[in-house]
């Protein structure tokens, strides 16, 4: 991968000119406003008088010693977890299922797995809501069948944020397993075969293996999805079930307290990198010397 | 009785028959290749031997039994697979341990059986690296371990060697062959390379379109091809046109290009068209004015030999001459060619 193609002076810089414009945008545009978000979180507020022009931790002391905030970092990071797990035990088999077939149904089931990914995120959880709501159509159902009269709701659950997650996020783990199950070679499954062992051993101990870099990377999707997403905990969580995400918005536009919003954000940022980086190496080191 | 038997084989893709009605019985330890163009059916008729793919028609028989609907992990053929088809994610070892921890076989025992088997193959310092730490030439021979540590009664070879560079592949032809006498294994090989093919094999299945076109030992094969098709494929040759002239008790006589040629065996109708086929070395080429005339137009050098393309009256030709520690001819000059009797072949359908 790093073998250099063409020699002569300039040709190292050659790919640092071509990201450039790349950095450039992504700085302006990404690096800018997070900046100044990081800034902001080191000022503090006063109730009456606003941002102040000093500069100190306190917001970090109050959000990192606030049994409170723990709470709602602990659920967000264990909503992540859940939602990433339930979305490999769904994606996996999905995936494998749509590289066996052909075409045409092939692109028929691609365009059912993909397709919810053309609907608006706030759209699609709207219809969560009313299907989940006291007199949606989960109540009704429950009624039809005679679970008692209670309506069952699953708005601002635990579990009804899951379930909206994982279906909103699971496009992206298929294709991220879909896309390694693509460059298995499928005669090393012959060969398994071949060697004596079972469909079944074959699937567990030749394909799935060689699908786990798809299955990792479709993790780390989803679960930094789910831990930064908005839209979907604010409808199905809302005030009741505060994420992460929905706790800095709270406290910018209802209390008007930027620094500890922007302080809980940068924490957010910090905690997914890491969680995200160390992950990464992890599986780096494991696979380094396995795949391309 | 043979040991592999294949009856009347078919397969069907469709409406597109890519295997034809092919029999063929092989012996014990016997090394076959199957020879022929790309897409002739070669590596359909591995698989189905296999157990990869199901026959359309037909049985395949192993030791008397018919195997024809077993499915591949029951068979127990040991196969290479053209891309080696290794696993990734498993080091050298862990590879040629597989087939033997789906026998079962115990741990210690396993691996000291797959190293046995790597040394064998001469990759003992590479045991621990994953396929792609490895060489092409590495993996090829991983592959055949991988195949033999099963101890399989049939050794299914899908074009081994065409990934490796030509110096390579020459050396593995030679390691492979004293390999497989060594172990005494059955060997199919599926190759589209003629040298490959003559090279290793007890017998040959030249394949045309689905269809066998010859089966015989290389020597027979090489000296006696059955039509222009197989002529051409195995080996060089120079396809003639001939006319029948007259028979008698020594043969046909046959006109090549004003000469008169016997050809002991045969009695043709006169005045018919022919096709001869002269192998490159089998001309004998000087300065004397005898024999038919040729200027050369093209000459190669390749070592021991020198190969001309030269044009004559009865076409181009290709032809070789033993190195003999001089110059050669130079490309415009004219020599004379000669042939013995015994060096022509005949086909009578015409060219
Ligand atoms: N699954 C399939 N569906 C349809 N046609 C197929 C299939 N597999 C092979 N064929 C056709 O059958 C013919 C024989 O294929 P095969 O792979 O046996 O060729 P081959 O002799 O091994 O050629 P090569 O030397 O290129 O590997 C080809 O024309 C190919 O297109
Ligand atoms: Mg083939």
């Amino acid at each position: 991968m790093s073998d250099q193609a063409h020699a002569g002076p300039g040709a190292k810089a050659a790919p640092y000119w071509m990201t450039g414009p790349g950095v450039i945008f992504f700085i302006a545009l990404l690096g800018a406003p997070m900046m100044m978000t990081f800034l902001l979180s080191l000022h503090s507020y006063d109730f009456t008088l606003g941002i102040q022009d000093d500069w100190t931790l306190a917001n970090y002391i109050e959000v990192l010693g606030d049994p409170y905030f723990h709470k709602i970092f602990g659920r967000t990071f264990g909503l992540a977890l859940l939602v990433t797990v339930i979305c490999v035990a769904i994606g996996a088999p999905e995936a494998y299922v749509l590289s066996r077939l052909s075409n045409p149904w092939k692109s028929v089931f691609l365009l059912v797995v993909l397709g919810p990914l053309l609907i608006s995120v706030v759209v699609r959880t709207l219809g969560w809501a009313l299907f989940f709501g006291g007199n949606g159509v989960l109540t009704m159902t429950a009624q039809a069948l005679g679970f008692g009269e209670e309506p069952v709701s699953l708005m601002f659950t635990f579990t009804g944020m899951t379930i909206a997650l994982v279906h909103v996020l699971v496009p992206f783990m298929v294709i991220s397993i879909w896309a390694a199950l693509q460059k298995i070679d499928p005669q090393s499954e012959d060969a398994a075969l071949t060697l004596g062992a079972s469909k079944f051993t074959t699937l567990r101990r030749i394909t799935l293996p060689q699908a786990m870099p798809g299955i990792l990377s479709g993790s780390i999707i989803v679960f930094a999805l789910t831990a930064s997403a908005f839209a979907t905990p604010a409808i199905i969580g809302g005030r009741r079930m505060k994420v992460v995400a929905t706790a800095a918005y709270d406290e910018y536009l209802s209390t008007l307290n930027w620094p500890l919003g922007a302080t809980i954000a940068i924490l957010l940022l910090v905690a997914n990198i890491a969680i995200i980086v160390s992950y990464n190496q992890l599986v780096e080191r494991r696979f380094a010397k396995v795949f391309e | 009785m043979s040991f592999l038997t294949l009856e009347s084989l078919n397969k069907q893709f469709g409406d597109f028959t890519a295997v034809k009605g092919l029999d063929l019985s092989i012996e014990k330890g016997e090394f076959i290749s199957l020879l022929g163009p790309s897409g002739c059916g070669k590596t359909t008729t591995l698989q189905m031997i296999a157990g990869l793919l199901t026959p359309t028609n037909g049985r395949i028989l192993l030791d008397g039994k018919d195997i024809s609907h077993t499915p591949p992990n029951k068979r127990g053929l040991g196969i290479v697979f053209q891309s080696y088809a290794l696993f990734p994610h498993m080091t050298a070892t862990e590879n040629v341990a597989f087939g033997l921890e789906m026998r079962s076989v115990g741990k210690a025992e396993r691996l000291e059986r797959a190293r046995a088997a790597l040394k064998q193959v001469k990759l003992d310092q590479f045991a621990d690296r994953y396929p792609k730490q490895m060489s092409g030439g590495q993996r090829q021979r991983v592959a055949l371990a991988r195949a033999l540590v099963i101890e399989p009664p049939v050794l299914l070879l899908d074009e081994p060697l065409s990934n490796l560079d030509a110096k390579l592949r020459e050396d593995m032809r030679m390691e492979l062959r004293l390999l497989q006498q060594d172990i005494g294994v059955t060997t199919i090989l599926v190759t589209h390379d003629q040298e490959e093919a003559l090279s290793m094999s007890d017998r040959i299945v030249v394949m045309k379109e689905g269809q066998m076109e010859q089966l015989a030992s290389p020597l027979e094969l090489y000296e006696h091809p059955r039509n222009t098709f197989v002529s051409d494929f195995v080996g060089k040759t120079n396809l003639i046109r001939a006319t029948a002239h007259a028979n008698d008790a020594a043969g046909a006589h046959v006109l090549v290009d004003g000469e008169m040629i016997t050809l002991p065996g045969h009695s043709l109708e006169e005045g018919r068209d022919l096709t001869i086929s002269i192998r490159p070395e089998k001309f004998h080429m000087s300065d004397d004015a005898s024999g038919h005339e040729v200027e050369v137009r093209a000459a190669i050098f390749l070592g021991s030999s020198w190969l001309y393309r030269v044009s004559s009256k009865m076409g181009d030709l290709f032809i070789t001459q033993p190195n003999n520690g001089s110059a050669g001819y130079k490309k415009g000059q004219s020599a004379y060619v000669r042939w013995s009797q015994d060096a022509v072949t005949l086909f009578e359908e015409g060219k």
